[in-house]
């Protein structure tokens, strides 16, 4: 039997330490959910969110943000071009918004409510407006991926009837992130006078979409770059599409770099900038080193033209995003709000395990259903032969 | 008519009744208190403790002596964990006391995160814990009864009533003690009007108090981003529909040109 009709999951050692992870991770899940937050964390009353939120949901959101970007280029501007890395944006993207849900229960300190803000509508409230699009956004992601599953699980209808939903998810799909990106931005203007005037702005949200627009490349680039390694494919060749499409990256980083000096001078924030705090230095760092400098590698030819050089580049973008929503979370909120917060062994062991769930559910994904494109012409022809075998032995095709 | 306090802390004499009043009425319970260096000052309120007397020392001509603040919620105008709130659990009455409705609550805490005034305290020590504060006794306000830590209060430095004539009241305090008090209400104008009021004759920030905090409702700044989001929404899905289909055709057109 060929390796399209049977589920496989290949055991290596280091997926055996994922595994270990994980379980832990739902060991430590189950003692949270029966006995509190105040018994599984160090959050207090200074610090009421911590490295949950911050980390898994605030960056994880932030970090799937490649899905919906490049489904606007790939799906609703048509450019063709990008098509081989659509499956694996979505596929990432997927995991990732579900890890993000996956946290985001863990936190809630009554869980068992978590369905109320579906019918007790507080509309003023920016955390409405995140929950019910990052909800939605999950499902309307699934029902994208429903096209990948049926044409592995071979159900011709179904497979139909999710095509033809496609247009719509995809349309949905870039509008609702589009929401929810900038809004998680939007959740910190209510802490107006507190977050450190280099990160609050009014228009906090459009620098929190921006980063998650820009991050989109990037994020592709760094996990195309690990899916090589780890499958022994040919990075060099899909070099062209992701520097390419890293100019999308290169514009909005600019732009961010620009809005940010707007921002300031219409706040008359300079001040904040140079006053060698240690928010200061933290925020010159955010701007220099991840911001500016990936900018400036970017537009030397040799280094993004190199595997190393485009790669160095994304992780540097990546980094930067995630330093920036924990400086807006802990480093822009600590002065404001004392006491002290450094996460506990079962906080981490969380997020690894949520980490490590989503690495082996995508290295089973990807090795059992269609998401890298250049093996698409190869099982398209497979499927084609198959049929062809199955119509001369007279029986129709093996079903999965 | 929206009620309030006015908490006058130069008649404060630091006996901390209210403190006993509220646990009494509200059924809260008796904890070790966390021994701190020094005296009493500098203790937060918590989930157990809606209302605490703060100590301060501080330096006044010269002298040396005490200050003494009572903090509990201050029962914004306009309450930022009222708009926080997805669920709708804060609610900003019309009598004036913000309260919670637990039945309700998801805890996301982000009530926690939004209150300028680090109000809403958490249970950590539950399974699943509320989040607690000052209510203002809502109960005995629709009983007709006072809240039980301006009727404990043995000096008059807290007193209740309605809150437009409490703030005429402290008004008229310092036009008539120009020489006592500093020329300031707190909770008149902070964060767009608060139902508790202070007076003081030290400037507040020597008593902890936040004075850096904006005059307008915290809940505008919100609103004022947050009301686009329909409009995005439908603009957007109409201009992406718009993108999909004109560059579809394109595409289209392309591919038969290629056969």
């Amino acid at each position: 039997m060929d390796q399209y009709t049977r589920w496989t999951f290949r055991m290596t050692p280091y997926r055996v330490v994922l595994i270990a992870l994980t379980l832990l991770m739902v060991g430590v899940a189950t003692y949270r959910l029966l006995f509190g937050l105040g018994a599984a964390t160090n959050l207090n009353d200074e610090w009421p969110w911590g490295l949950w939120i911050g980390f898994d949901v605030l960056t994880g959101v932030a970090l799937a943000g490649g899905g919906f970007s490049t489904c606007f280029i790939i799906h609703i501007l048509h450019k063709k071009k990008y098509h081989s890395i659509a499956r694996a944006a979505l596929l990432t993207s997927l995991i990732g918004y579900l890890l993000v849900m996956g946290g985001l229960f863990f936190d809630i300190g009554r869980w068992y409510n978590f369905w109320r803000p579906f019918f007790y509508w507080g509309h003023h409230s920016v955390l409405f407006e995140v929950f019910w699009c990052v909800s939605l956004y999950t499902t309307v992601q699934v029902l994208e991926f429903g096209h990948i599953l049926f044409e592995r699980i071979k159900s011709e209808p179904l497979k139909k009837l999710f095509d033809w939903m496609l247009p719509g998810l995809f349309i949905i799909g870039v509008m609702l992130p589009t929401l929810h990106q900038s809004s998680l931005g939007s959740l910190y203007i209510i802490t107006v006078d507190r977050l450190y005037p280099t990160w609050w702005s009014m228009i906090i949200p459009v620098f929190f979409l921006t980063s998650a627009v820009f991050v989109g490349p990037a994020m592709v680039t760094f996990e195309g770059w690990l899916a090589s390694k780890a499958y022994g494919r040919n990075f060099q060749a899909e070099m062209p599409v992701l520097t390419s499409l890293w100019k999308v990256t290169a514009w909005l980083l600019a732009f961010y770099f620009v809005l940010k000096c707007i921002d300031l001078t219409y706040r008359d924030a300079w001040g904040y900038v140079f006053n060698g705090s240690f928010e200061a230095n933290m925020f010159l760092v955010e701007i220099l080193g991840f911001i500016l400098l990936p900018l400036v590698l970017f537009l030397i030819p040799s280094v993004r033209n190199s595997v190393g050089g485009l790669v160095t580049t994304s992780i540097l973008v990546v980094v930067g995003v995630v330093f920036n929503r924990m400086n807006v979370v802990f480093t822009g909120m600590a002065d404001a709000a004392g006491g002290h917060y450094f996460p506990s062994w079962m906080e981490w062991s969380l997020t690894i395990g949520l980490i490590s769930a989503g690495i082996l559910v995508y290295c089973f994904v990807v090795e059992n259903f269609n998401i890298f494109h250049e093996d698409q012409e190869a099982y398209k022809a497979k499927l084609k032969k198959e049929k062809a075998r199955a119509v001369a032995g007279g029986g129709t095709p093996v079903q999965a | 008519m929206s009620k309030g306090m006015l908490i006058d802390i130069t008649k404060c004499i630091g006996c901390r009744a209210c403190q006993n009043a509220c646990k009494q009425w509200n059924d809260l319970p008796v904890l070790p208190t966390p021994s701190q260096e020094g005296t009493f000052d500098s203790l937060e309120t918590d989930a157990y403790n809606w209302t605490r007397v703060g100590f301060h020392k501080v330096e006044i001509n010269g002298k040396v002596q005490w200050r003494f603040a009572k903090r509990q919620c201050m029962h914004c105008n306009e309450p930022a964990c009222e708009s926080a709130c997805f669920v709708h659990a804060f609610v900003k009455t019309p009598e004036g006391p913000v309260v919670y409705k637990e039945n309700l609550c998801v805890g996301c805490r982000y009530c926690m995160l939004a209150c300028p005034f680090q109000v809403p305290k958490y249970e950590w020590d539950k399974a699943f814990p509320l989040v607690r504060k000052c209510r203002m006794c809502y109960d005995r306000l629709q009983e007709g009864m006072e809240p039980a830590c301006t009727t404990a209060c043995p000096t008059g430095a807290n007193i209740f009533g309605d809150r437009d004539e409490l703030l005429a009241e402290a008004k008229n305090r310092i036009k008539n003690n120009p020489d006592k008090y500093i020329d300031h209400v707190y909770g008149e104008k902070e964060v767009g009007g608060t139902s508790v009021l202070y007076l003081s004759d030290i400037p507040f920030e020597e008593l902890g108090f936040r004075t850096d905090v904006t005059t307008r409702g915290i809940p505008q700044y919100t609103w004022s981003v947050l009301k686009w989001t329909p409009h995005i929404a439908i603009g957007w899905t109409a201009v992406l529909t718009a993108l999909y289909m004109y560059t579809k055709r394109r595409v289209d057109a392309d591919e038969e040109d290629e056969h």
